[in-house]
């Protein structure tokens, strides 16, 4: 069920666009209204989220020190995993957005006869999660092609680093292999790792069923069956100047890509994916642990009942008399 | 602790981001492009058609001169015959562009207009062309 | 309840395959030895908790007040404003399975919902249910669900199965901490009166008595008399300690627990004979008798009613600064709650050791220097004099708190204070130390009795490390800078490596220490013969 759901409803995403276009003829719809609506959708979602996160303040300081304080100076610190100042706190943010510090961290364990728990390397989570990350971002800037006249510098470059094994024609792009297969080992690990399965539900295996139909269409768009690339560059175009056009004759195939990427957007901000924005606000991670040193604000510290050492003198006086412990009143 | 300044910082690098691509294009000027096909040559054929149909080319142009390219140079066969029976000689300078000579109007448009840069010319030597 | 008799061998069959049904389906079923019994009516009504009432956890009824879906929601709505970090973890877990066998609790019982991301998933699913508008439409499928008595009972039963030890927060790509969602757990449990005794009474006691053991005042002095003759049965130095002493320059505050029981004493004996050689003008406080904080189990505003009591204290015996003693939550609060909670203290003056005229830098807000810190920069400055031979019978390693290493990162500190009164000091497993260390199995309250099958499977990854280095070493003795640990590692490795012993780090430091004017030692701290310096004795 947990499988089946997601795999129904990107099954029928692909259906109602097939559909509309085909037979119902609403290129516009699938085309212009529904990719702008979408891109609208992402991003007030993910700015609404973020200030929603915003409203509630970071009452303490809680970094997750992952190494050795700033104490005395012969003792040397770890600044990037545990930082003290601003700017190792971004070193730390960086390499965590980067490059994923904390999963590269990570380790397996396992039961033997014994017992004995041993712990072993397990790279391979990072390493899938890397390679997807990375491909996603590259794929997404060499679209870049499609959305301008005069496509930046470093979009070439880019472009040309991705396809630098000159394999066929049109060139084969590297992230795009890359990405098919991260995203089938997510998908499998899923289904194959029990405790993973175990703490799946439908909304995880919804956006990878997703992300595999867009990359899929894309991968056959390139390579396999062709669509009117020009065409597709004149849509993308008309969007772009706010000067939308349809032009005839660009393959169904293209209308399911852009349909499945319009659903991902705006499915982005109220789903686990706007972890995106989420990581940047992560307090065990985006502070700087400086709590001894430089008092941190709660704007919602209050007064609060305490027992004070009056009331507890009054509890104790004649017994702390009686072992000549001072007190304040006789 | 809100840290609103540096949260809304973060908001107005994500908007930008996103507003690029549309800022990026203002007075970009759009001409779809329309490859000419009115050369010297072409005008005197009889029947104007190339290897395989148009629609073939259009889309699979880039794959056929891969596998004329490997046709060619790795196995030495210099003979290509079409889908509809007809043999041609496997040549881009001396096929194709004996009737496409117009490099600039032909080739250039669409893969300037895509942002495409086949790596043909690295090998092989563009034709001159007459500046009109 | 029947004891816990479960011998080593039986427990350590430990599967960690989850179940074929699916753990929404499969109800909470409340174990015997696995948790503890409910808090006492007069201590909740000291302290001023709502709800207090008689109640069994494994009957069916928990009489819980009406409406109290209402309060749990209402409670997760204030929650969820007053803290990013919960509305955040919240929202943001993709399950990616990287915390799911890092929790002590899963490794040592194979339950599914230890994994920390199911124990965040608890209740992430009834927020999802009831604050987001996808649950709300698409219920199950969205991995949201209602708010049931079986939920609560579920959220009780296994947010007093976390330790608060963020280990998996040390693994999480953003940084979850499942810290946070117990906290809040338990705080919203407590509105329900759904706490334990041995928080409740500690709590209870802490804020009339001054510590968690209820200690009062001639108690305290009465207990450190105690050690004052044993100190000098072993060194022949009489010490003489002071008491609520106004004008002292330090103000010195630990764990209570260091009074009452072994091994914890020895600890404190340490400190005694450890501030006397230095001839430290320090004082002990019997109102801020208690360094931890078993407030900080319940409520927020309960650890910081709690804590109050240290920089009232400091003010009002007028010291310049605070020293702390060996405890591990008692840092995390010290270090990241205190000054924001009762600070600022303006009052004090930034730390300077008054023996080598290091100023303490990294206190210059909160003003409290960890004994750690403050023995390390001793030992650095050639302060202390040591015989490390005379823990020549010991093979040391060191445990780290998980507070102190994740909440704080005081991780060289104490080894090279180790490496500098040992001469065998031998680390465990890397993955199994510094900020992986794992938890005793017994923190945040934990630590009762009738709850021993949860604490020795909670305890089983750090004893497991430690059997690495007792069969490899010959390990036989297990020094940590916690109480809790003190406490609570004894009964582990008692239960699963015989043989290894558990020792505060300062007793260590004492038994090296060479005093000035002392007879010489044949006796360690605990009043045991020395090894090899009980043989020269025998031959004069």
């Amino acid at each position: 069920m947990k499988i089946l759901f997601p795999f129904v409803a990107v099954m029928t995403l692909i259906i109602v666009v097939v559909a509309g276009v085909q037979f119902a003829n609403l290129q516009f719809l699938f085309g212009v209204i529904i990719p702008y609506a979408a891109l609208v959708t992402f991003t007030a979602g993910i700015i609404y989220r973020v200030i929603k996160w915003a409203g509630s303040p970071v009452p303490f300081c809680i970094p997750t020190t992952c190494g050795q304080q700033k104490s005395m100076p012969w003792i040397k610190q770890s600044k990037l995993e545990n930082p003290s100042s601003s700017l190792w706190v971004i070193g730390r943010m960086a390499l965590e957005v980067f490059f994923f510090r904390s999963l590269f961290r990570n380790i397996k364990t396992e039961m033997r006869e014994g017992p004995k728990v041993v712990y072993g390397s397990d790279k391979w989570l990072w390493m899938s999660g890397l390679a997807f990350h990375w491909s996603f971002l590259i794929i997404l800037l060499r679209h870049f092609r499609f959305f301008s006249v005069k496509v930046p510098y470093l979009i070439h470059v880019i472009e040309s680093l991705d396809s630098f094994l000159q394999i066929g024609a049109p060139l084969f792009y590297m992230t795009d292999a890359v990405i098919l297969a991260a995203v089938t080992y997510l998908f499998i690990r899923r289904i194959a790792l029990p405790q993973i399965k175990y703490i799946s539900l439908a909304a995880d295996y919804f956006p990878l069923l997703l992300i595999l139909g867009i990359a899929c269409t894309g991968v056959m768009m390139r390579y396999f069956t062709k669509v009117d690339v020009v065409g597709v560059k004149q849509l993308a175009m008309g969007l772009m100047t706010f000067n939308p056009v349809i032009p005839n004759g660009i393959g169904v195939l293209l209308y399911i890509h852009l349909f499945l990427i319009s659903v991902l957007f705006a499915y982005f901000p109220f789903s686990k994916l706007v972890h995106m924005a989420g990581v940047f606000l992560s307090p065990t991670r985006n502070m700087a642990n400086n709590s001894r040193m430089v008092r941190h604000i709660n704007p919602w510290n209050y007064p609060v009942h305490v027992h004070t050492y009056e009331e507890y003198e009054n509890d104790f006086r004649e017994k702390m008399k009686m072992v000549e412990i001072p007190v304040d009143k006789e | 602790m809100y840290d609103s300044g540096k949260i809304i910082a973060g908001l107005l690098v994500f908007v930008s981001i996103i507003a690029f691509p549309f800022v990026y294009n203002i007075g970009a000027d759009i001409v779809k492009p329309e490859p000419k096909i009115d050369t010297p040559v072409i005008q005197q054929m009889a029947v104007k058609q190339c290897v395989e149909p148009k629609e073939f080319m259009r889309a699979e142009h880039m794959q056929l001169l891969n596998k004329w390219r490997d046709s060619a140079v790795r196995d030495g066969n210099r003979v290509y015959v079409g889908s509809r029976g007809d043999h041609y000689n496997i040549s881009l300078q001396n096929t194709c562009m004996h009737c496409h000579s117009n490099k600039k109007e032909f080739c250039d448009s669409c893969h300037n207009y895509m942002a495409v840069k086949p790596y043909c010319w690295d090998c092989h030597i563009a034709p001159k062309e007459n500046s009109l | 309840m029947a004891k816990f008799t479960t011998k080593p061998n039986e427990l350590s069959k430990i599967n960690l395959i989850p179940p074929q049904t699916e753990w929404m389906d499969t109800p909470v079923e409340i174990k015997e030895h696995m948790f503890c019994h409910p808090a006492k009516i007069k201590d909740l009504e000291t302290v001023g908790f709502p709800n207090a009432r008689e109640w069994k956890p494994t009957e069916e009824d928990w009489k819980l007040p009406d409406n109290w879906e209402r309060t749990i929601l209402e409670g997760m709505q204030s929650l969820l404003k007053k803290y990013r970090s919960f509305s955040l973890f919240m929202d943001i877990c993709v399950r990616c399975g990287a915390c799911a066998d890092k929790c002590h609790f899963f490794i040592g019982s194979g339950d599914p919902k230890n994994m920390p991301v199911l124990r965040a998933e608890l209740m992430r699913s009834v927020y999802r249910g009831n604050f987001t508008l996808a649950g709300k439409i698409l219920k199950k499928i969205s991995g949201a669900r209602d708010l049931t008595v079986n939920v609560l009972k579920e959220w009780w039963y296994y947010f007093y199965q976390c330790t608060e030890c963020r280990r998996c927060s040390v693994f999480c790509p953003y940084g979850i901490d499942q810290a946070e969602i117990t906290m809040m757990g338990r705080e919203l449990l407590n509105l329900l009166g759904l706490n334990i005794g041995w928080i409740a009474g500690p709590v209870a006691a802490c804020y009339m008595k001054g510590n968690h053991l209820g200690l009062e005042p001639h108690t305290i002095k009465s207990s450190i008399d105690l050690f004052v003759d044993d100190i000098e049965t072993i060194t022949g130095i009489k010490i003489t300690p002071s008491f609520n002493r106004k004008g002292a320059e330090i103000l010195f505050v630990t764990p209570s627990g260091d009074l009452f029981a072994n091994p914890g004493t020895y600890t404190a004996m340490g400190y005694l004979m450890l501030f006397h050689e230095l001839g430290l003008d320090y004082t002990w406080s019997t109102y801020a008798s208690e360094g931890g904080n078993f407030g900080f189990f319940t409520t927020n505003e309960m650890a910081k009613r709690l804590n109050s009591k240290i920089y009232a204290e400091a003010k009002r015996l007028g010291v310049k600064w605070i020293l702390g003693g060996e405890c591990g939550h008692m840092w995390r609060v010290l270090s990241q709650y205190m000054d924001t909670w009762n600070g600022p203290a303006d009052f004090l003056e930034v730390p300077v050791s008054p023996i080598t005229g290091t100023k303490f830098e990294n206190t210059r807000a909160t003003k409290m220097v960890h004994i750690s810190e403050f023995t390390a920069d001793l030992i650095k400055n050639g302060k202390l004099k040591l015989d490390k031979s005379r823990n020549d019978h010991l093979k040391v390693t060191f445990h780290d708190s998980c507070n102190t290493s994740r909440g704080m990162g005081l991780l060289e500190e104490p080894r090279y204070v180790l490496k500098n009164v040992c001469n065998h000091f031998y680390e465990m497993p890397e993955n199994t130390i510094r900020e992986k260390t794992f938890c005793c199995g017994s923190g945040t309250g934990l630590n009762a009795s009738e709850n021993m099958e949860l604490r020795m499977r909670g305890g089983f990854p750090r004893a497991n490390a430690v059997k690495h280095v007792h069969d490899k070493h010959g390990v036989n003795m297990l020094a940590n800078i916690c109480a809790i640990d003190r406490a609570t590692l004894s009964a582990s490795m008692d239960y699963w490596v015989p043989g290894v012993a558990v020792a505060g780090t300062t007793e260590l430091v004492a038994n090296a220490l060479v005093m000035k004017g002392e007879i010489e030692r044949t006796l360690d701290i605990r009043l045991e013969p020395l090894p090899g310096k009980e043989a020269s004795e025998e031959v004069n």
